[in-house]
């Protein structure tokens, strides 16, 4: 990653600035603003399986937890601000345990692979299961396959009246993304960041240089979730419902679709993929000539095989190719691309 | 005591119906480290070419247990010549295209079919047990399931195709060398294993309303059931279904068939945190 | 079977370009009817004919003139079995479009999704499914029939023709939940005695432990409100299993989305239901609508209840719109609070001015070879479930989804 911080902070702030700018004009912000959260949820797991390379099956599980610790919170307390934290917190310290559990345990691919995604299927069966009336929260129902609708929606903190919604939600949520985004690319060059990428090329050579993989491992497993826990309660604010659909392995298997379309190892390739793909999805709903799963599946399939690298990587090769001087970081990342399938299993 | 029996007979068909449905991702799995996440779909497709043939008017055996299995097989065979072919070594490659691909089908099928549900009823009539009733056709799947694992263990065992296969899995550049082609054995393997979803699939039929998106109801069992039952292909499939196949039914009688699903989600969780490396990586040496 | 879907699918997509064309010529001055159901992923079996209904409802108007002499234009999206795209297009209706009315919505959580964008944005909404009840809300109008409703004339029924002790299997949602509470006061109310109440998340399909559960209990009728196509195995292994003869089956749910045709006659002959509408339903407005839907799309099979309720809702707000000579939301809902009624392939249609849910006619059938054979109509039959808690025209802003307790 060449490049300082402070040329990746203006850079965030220049895109940043254009799109607020630009996208409301050729897509309603409201559209926008789910692009933007799935953005985010897309960001969480690239950076958990681009930069650490664990791959989670069921970063869903995160997002969902999110949006319903929002729900419920926010139905038990009416107020939006300490809801919001919540959402953060609980799939964070969710993650954590789990990833406890897993790396202390020496966990490693597939099996990695397995325990998320039924992880992901217990929450999902139980949220379910909940229709019955002994299900209650405080005063939140959690109403099993239907959801929970009609929360307390994002106020201004303090002022449980005055709503942000519509346009002035959409800027909430692209400003937060950029935040996240900042965040994200500050942790990846901090020392911390630096050995999870170490980690990922070479796990037993991390920890004979003394580095605790276990709990860096499991550290950064919480960062991704509490990005997607921030990511869901963003969405339960935008749908005002949240369902267990959340928490399915199609929604899991959508955000891993989004960053290997997009690219894995780059912070923009998963949120360009996550919103390039939702939108794809929005605008085939409006025909009826071909089944849209047909197409979704096709799309993976045929990314897959000829662009394994995903969009952004791809496009940057391209750039460097055409215009670009020689970075210092292009061996390290060819070397990453030839040992993600490796990297992973 | 007659419900003791009913309860037992469940179980058996709970393990039997675990051994059917991941047979074919074993196969795949244990012999080329690929996992098939499209397994699903092509027992949905097992399950589709049985009730098309049914209703071509077709024996309903014969559509089961050979039909069934030789289609969804070529299709394995385009599969693995178009797309897994060029993945072969890049484990999560080969997860995402499959996946990819169980889209694929399940639009396709929805193109063709539809999306309304279609079946066909079970060809064995209901069986008593004292003052109970009880679905004749579980013994068939049980009956099935055993054949299934005896026939697998003859073939690697006893034939000489099985000892070409085996040597391949262990050492596949040996077997290059030795002149057998990977690429053929490669081939041959995603055929049988296909064929062996689609026969799942097929049989299994009768039992259930087929929808297109039926596939994913399979695909997270059979995974777990290979993946937790290790690197040993049969003793591994046996072990494992027979362990989460008896939670299963424990926890469904009890309680509820919820929790009975939870219960088997849970033991997968504990039996990986206490055996990362599957139950026959631990108590197992053997390759078969 | 397949060459029929082939041809259907292809004449309805032929039928979709066309429906398109006029579109761009006529968008300056049309009406727009908002459309939004899951026409795929995994609801399409019920989207996809309210679709169809819905198309052929406007097609209809269309034809002999339109509204206030305007023709009808639909404005459809599919939102692919995902909640999400609920939300999202029902803003992008709303907002872009600016729809004068929206018809759609399959699950309850789609409506629930939808229904508060419709109420902010003063949108006329219709919900023309059968559901759980209980929905208050002035801005919309739902038409489907309540669990009360099939309940209060299905459960006498059934109990007649078996016995007192009946054990219920219902599906693990809102749905279900109600449906089953519902049996049980209704079994009650008749003398009887609810032996046992199972309910199953939408995924489970192995019913084996569930049958030799029934068995031990040993009831005189099992009423199973169990949806889907995981939940049609039940069915199946209970006829696999010889129970068919033995113990009576009543649902309040199987044959919505066709199911009996699925079912061989073995496995289904007898299971007694209760509906508002059945393609054996032999009145003149059935076979004329049947005979219109075959002359659309080829045949007629693909007609199921929640299809024609999708009718019903289309022809009702024309109905309104024509009395009330306007589009406007006030002047429409004022129109449809006369207790306006409509004739219906399933029968009359009122709209109920207290609740907005629909007076409708309710049939007892007997699945019979693959069809529904009507055996008594009850006809005009209120909303008792939704009444017990919703009175619009004391509490016009009333707008919560109430869960009615005994």
């Amino acid at each position: 990653m060449p490049g300082s911080l402070s040329k990746d902070a203006i850079t965030i702030l220049l895109v940043t600035a254009i799109l607020i700018w630009i996208m409301p004009q050729l897509i309603s912000t409201y559209t926008l603003t789910i692009l933007i959260v799935y953005g985010m949820l897309g960001l969480s797991l690239g950076l958990i399986w681009g930069f650490g390379g664990i791959l989670c099956f069921g970063q869903a599980a995160f997002f969902g937890l999110g949006a319903y610790t929002y729900a419920i919170a926010a139905i038990n307390i009416g107020e939006s601000t300490f809801p919001m934290l919540l959402a953060v917190l609980v799939p964070a310290a969710f993650a954590a345990l789990l990833g406890a559990m897993m790396f202390y345990g020496r966990l490693t691919d597939v099996y990695l692979g397995v325990i998320t995604l039924v992880v992901t299927l217990i929450l999902f069966k139980f949220i379910n299961s909940t229709a019955g009336p002994q299900y209650v929260i405080g005063n939140a129902r959690l109403g099993g396959f239907n959801g929970i609708p009609g929360f307390q929606t994002l106020n201004i903190p303090g002022r449980p009246d005055d709503y942000i919604w519509g346009d002035s939600y959409f800027y909430v949520c692209a400003v937060l993304l950029a935040l996240v985004l900042f965040l994200v690319s500050a942790l990846l060059r901090s020392s911390f960041g630096r050995v999870a990428v170490g980690i990922r090329e070479n796990e037993v050579r991390m920890s004979l240089m003394g580095y605790d993989v276990r709990a860096r491992k499991t550290v950064l497993f919480a960062v991704g979730a509490a990005i997607a826990g921030l990511a869901g309660a963003l969405f339960a604010n935008w749908a005002e419902i949240v369902t267990p659909s959340l928490f399915s392995l199609g929604q899991s298997a959508e955000i891993i679709i989004w960053c290997i379309v997009g690219g894995l190892g780059t912070r923009f390739g998963p949120i360009l993929g996550a919103a390039g793909l939702a939108y794809l999805k929005f605008l085939l709903g409006q025909q009826s000539v071909v089944d849209n799963t047909l197409i979704t599946g096709l799309i993976l399939v045929l990314f897959v095989l000829f662009l394994p690298k995903g969009i952004v990587p791809a496009l940057a090769g391209l750039w460097k190719v055409s215009f670009g001087r020689r970075p210092q970081g292009r061996i390290h990342q060819q070397r990453r691309m030839r040992n993600r399938g490796g990297a992973n299993g | 005591m007659d419900l003791t029996v009913v309860i037992l007979v469940e179980m058996l068909y709970a393990v039997a119906s675990l051994i059917l449905i991941s047979a074919g991702l074993a196969v795949i799995f244990g012999m080329m480290k690929v996992i098939n996440l499209a397994h699903g779909e092509f027992m949905m497709m097992g399950g589709y070419a049985t009730i098309t043939a049914v209703n071509l008017g077709v024996n309903i055996f014969m559509a089961m247990l050979i039909i069934a299995p030789i289609v969804v097989g070529l299709i394995g065979l385009v599969v693995e010549r178009l797309v897994i072919r060029h993945l072969y070594g890049r484990l999560v490659d080969t997860m995402l295209a499959t996946w990819g691909l169980s889209l694929f089908f399940i639009g396709l099928a929805t193109m063709i079919f539809g999306n309304t549900t279609t079946g066909i009823s079970t060809p064995i009539p209901g069986f008593a047990i004292g003052n109970y009733q009880i679905n004749g056709y579980n013994f068939f799947i049980i009956v099935i399931a055993i054949l299934l694992l005896i026939g697998m263990l003859a073939i690697l065992k006893a034939t000489r195709a099985g000892l070409i296969a085996r040597g391949a899995m262990q050492r596949s550049d040996m077997a290059a060398a030795l002149g057998y082609s990977p690429d053929r054995i490669y081939l041959a393997t995603f055929f049988c294993g296909s064929a062996l979803s689609g026969l799942a699939g097929a049989v299994l039929a009768p039992l259930v309303g087929l929808v297109p998106t039926s596939g994913g109801a399979y695909i997270a069992k059979a995974f777990i059931t290979v993946i937790a039952g290790g690197p040993s292909l049969i003793a591994g499939l046996f072990s494992s279904a027979g362990f989460f196949g008896i939670v299963n039914q424990i926890f469904t009688f009890a309680i509820s068939p919820v929790i009975g699903e939870v219960a088997l989600l849970v033991a997968a969780v504990v039996l990986l945190r206490l055996l990362p490396q599957g139950i026959t990586g631990k108590f197992f040496k053997g390759n078969f | 079977m397949s060459l029929n879907r082939r041809n259907f699918l292809a004449s309805s997509a032929a039928f979709a370009g066309a429906s398109m064309l006029p579109r761009i010529v006529m968008a300056a001055d049309t009406i727009k009817l908002g459309s939004i159901l899951d026409t795929s992923g995994i609801f399409d079996a019920y989207g996809k004919p309210m679709d169809m209904a819905a198309r052929l409802a406007v097609d209809e108007i269309n034809a002999a003139g339109g509204l206030l002499g305007k023709q009808v234009e639909v404005v459809a999206y599919d939102t692919q079995s995902d909640m999400a795209l609920y939300s999202q297009y029902g803003q992008q209706l709303t907002r872009q479009d600016k729809v004068d009315v929206v018809h759609g919505g399959i699950l309850s959580a789609s409506r629930e999704a939808i229904r508060q964008t419709m109420r902010k944005t003063k949108t006329p909404y219709f919900y023309n499914v059968l559901y759980e009840g209980g929905v208050c809300d002035r801005n919309i109008f739902i038409n489907g029939v309540t669990p009360a409703q099939q309940v209060e004339a299905l459960v006498p029924y059934a109990m007649g023709k078996s016995g007192k002790k009946v054990y219920i299997l219902a599906a693990d949602y809102n749905y279900g939940q109600i449906t089953a509470r519902w049996i049980q006061k209704f079994v009650a109310d008749n003398g009887g005695e609810t032996v046992g109440v199972d309910f199953f998340p939408l995924d489970v399909s192995d019913f084996g432990s569930t049958i030799a559960k029934i068995q031990s209990v040993g009831p005189d009728l099992v009423i199973a409100p169990l949806v889907g196509g995981a939940h049609l195995s039940f069915f199946r292994q209970w006829a696999a299993a010889g129970m068919k003869g033995r113990i009576p089956l009543a649902s309040t749910t199987l044959g919505v989305g066709n199911e009996h045709k699925v079912l061989t006659p073995e496995e289904g002959n007898g299971i007694m239901v209760a509906y508002n509408y059945s393609q054996e339903l032999d009145t003149p407005a059935n076979n004329v609508f049947k005979d219109r839907w075959a002359a659309a799309y080829g045949d007629s099979d693909l007609i199921h209840e929640i299809a024609v309720s999708n009718y019903q809702g289309v022809m009702t707000w024309a109905e309104a719109v024509r009395q009330a000579e306007s589009v406007d939301r006030d002047a429409l809902i004022s129109a449809l609070e006369s207790g306006l009624s409509i004739d219906g392939p399933a029968g009359k249609v009122t709209v109920d001015p207290r609740t907005h849910h629909a007076v409708l006619d309710v049939h007892i059938m007997e699945f019979e070879n693959q069809g529904m054979k009507v055996i008594e109509t009850l006809p005009q039959r209120q909303p008792i479930d939704t009444q017990a808690v919703c009175d619009l025209s004391a509490n016009p802003d009333d707008n919560t989804q109430y869960e009615i307790e005994f």
